[in-house]
């Protein structure tokens, strides 16, 4: 029984306050890079960095008081572990209804782990054209679990994890509470 | 997280309600890829996909080929009329041949209904059915009910005439399996040469007067009348079974509510259906074509990422 509650320790990493301050940074350091956002559009992962992008993408239209482009962008059909998972990812809808040629891309996804997903997403990005820059936003950074070089250029919180640990992400949009993040060993 | 009940797609009778709304679900994923600027995906690149044509086909064949090369696989083509089979070979020995050149997948249409089956029992790989005999053609009966589901939101509780040669058609077998299994009420409707006895056993309803089937449906899948495969005659000439059943906008115009029409092709125009009917706005025989892509390619991503 010690085992098992140990086994399924949970720790906050972040409650609601803290993720909303967070949050603000975030739209900050963006707006310093993008301005106005004349160029630039936002692009949320599936699954899970579309609730992160609708929240960023709500602040930022407040803020800027002018419409931004948000698109979702399911890259399950690029994965490099299809036919070598256990059971295949299901896919989510795409959606990007607007051109990607030539503007600044900012991919949003909730926890960056080992990078994999975000190179399927790149390569799905490149389906819609050829952006000017593309930039990587995540809330969560898992640094030491990287498999490829990728790094993010805007980060809510760095966290130590090792492989064994999952980090959960609840967000109110999808039925939870409050907006909540945990690692889970 | 999910996937097919099955290894293979043999047919509608031996895969679940919840396999077809898992393959019109992916469907929906890959029907707007196939509409964005570069229409592909790598999800298969390291899949190799066989396509065996023992009879006769453009449509399917091409829209299988379309599909597997929007899934990056890579293919080898084979049609019964150019190869060894002329030469005597048997279909297991002409598979197992194919089989050992390492491939993953076999699409393949024949003439004998069960050959797919027969198969499926001897060889490893996927097998996906293109049409067997008079027996199944489960892509097309997905196709149908994928786009009747686009057309009207959901299949559940609609009704659906299945009209012409019942008898010679793997198309309203497999339509039948797939639109009951959704929850659709169907009807078939023709000569009463044309429908097998018994139907009725499948829990579908009979009519002979396409007037009233029309009158009684939301959408009418119209079949073609498969000549190549009638020994005898089942009635007396074109002309009359084209007076007697044959589809126009005339009568589409005249029932005075929405109806939709379908037919899996070819058309045999002035036959089964008038040319005004088949290009009038009551027809989505063009939408039809195009979601045969979208969903073959969730059968086919769907089969091969299956894990054992």
């Amino acid at each position: 029984m010690l085992i098992f509650e140990a086994a399924m320790q949970k720790k906050l990493i972040l409650d609601s306050d803290q993720l909303d301050i967070t949050l603000s940074r975030l739209c900050q350091q963006l707006v310093e890079n993008h301005l106005d956002f004349a160029n630039s559009v936002m692009l949320g992962l599936q699954p899970r960095g579309i609730y992160l992008a609708t929240l960023l993408h709500q602040k930022l239209e407040k803020s800027l008081k002018k419409k931004i482009d948000l698109g979702y962008l399911d890259a399950t059909f690029h994965r490099d572990d299809f036919r070598r998972r256990e059971l295949p990812v299901k896919a989510n809808e795409t959606k990007v209804p607007f051109i990607i040629e030539g503007k600044n891309v900012i991919l949003i996804d909730d926890v960056l782990f080992t990078g994999r997903t975000v190179r399927a997403a790149l390569d799905a990005m490149i389906a819609f054209g050829r952006p000017a820059k593309v930039e990587l936003l995540v809330l969560i950074d898992r640094k030491f679990n990287r498999d490829l070089p990728i790094a993010p250029d805007y980060v809510g919180k760095s966290v130590n994890t090792v492989d064994t640990q999952k980090v959960q992400v609840e967000w109110q949009a999808q039925g939870n509470k409050q907006n909540k993040i945990w690692l889970i060993n | 997280m999910s996937q097919l009940s099955q290894r293979h797609l043999l047919g509608i009778k031996d895969i679940t309600k919840k396999d077809i709304e898992l393959i019109f679900e992916t469907a929906d994923n890959f029907k707007e890829v196939i509409n964005r600027p570069i229409k592909k995906v790598p999800s298969l690149r390291d899949v190799t996909i066989a396509n065996l044509f023992f009879e006769n086909s453009t449509r399917t064949r091409l829209s299988f080929e379309l599909a597997q090369k929007r899934l990056s696989a890579d293919i080898v083509n084979f049609s019964a009329s150019t190869s060894s089979v002329k030469k005597g070979e048997t279909l297991l020995d002409t598979v197992n041949n194919i089989l050992a050149m390492k491939v993953d997948m076999i699409v393949m249409r024949h003439a004998s209904p069960g050959a797919p089956h027969y198969l499926a029992k001897h060889i490893k790989a996927n097998i996906v059915n293109a049409g067997d005999g008079t027996h199944e053609h489960p892509t097309q009966a997905l196709l149908d009910a994928y786009s009747i589901r686009e057309k009207l939101g959901s299949v559940e509780g609609k009704k659906v005439a299945i009209i012409g040669d019942i008898l010679h058609s793997r198309v309203a077998l497999s339509n039948i399996f797939a639109l009951q299994k959704l929850g659709a009420k169907v009807m078939v409707c023709g000569p009463p040469t044309l429908l097998p006895k018994h139907i009725q056993q499948l829990g579908v309803q009979v009519e002979l007067n396409v007037e009233k089937a029309l009158h009684w449906c939301d959408v009418a899948n119209v079949l073609r009348i498969q000549l190549e495969r009638q020994q005898i005659k089942y009635f007396p000439s074109l002309r009359e079974y084209s007076l007697y059943y044959g589809i126009n906008k005339k009568m589409l115009d005249a029932l005075k509510k929405p109806i939709i029409v379908m037919h899996p092709g070819p058309i045999n125009r002035g036959v089964e259906l008038s040319s005004d009917a088949a290009d009038s706005a009551h027809s989505i025989i063009l939408d039809q074509v195009e979601n045969g892509v979208a969903v073959r390619m969730a059968v086919m991503y769907l089969l091969a990422g299956k894990v054992n």
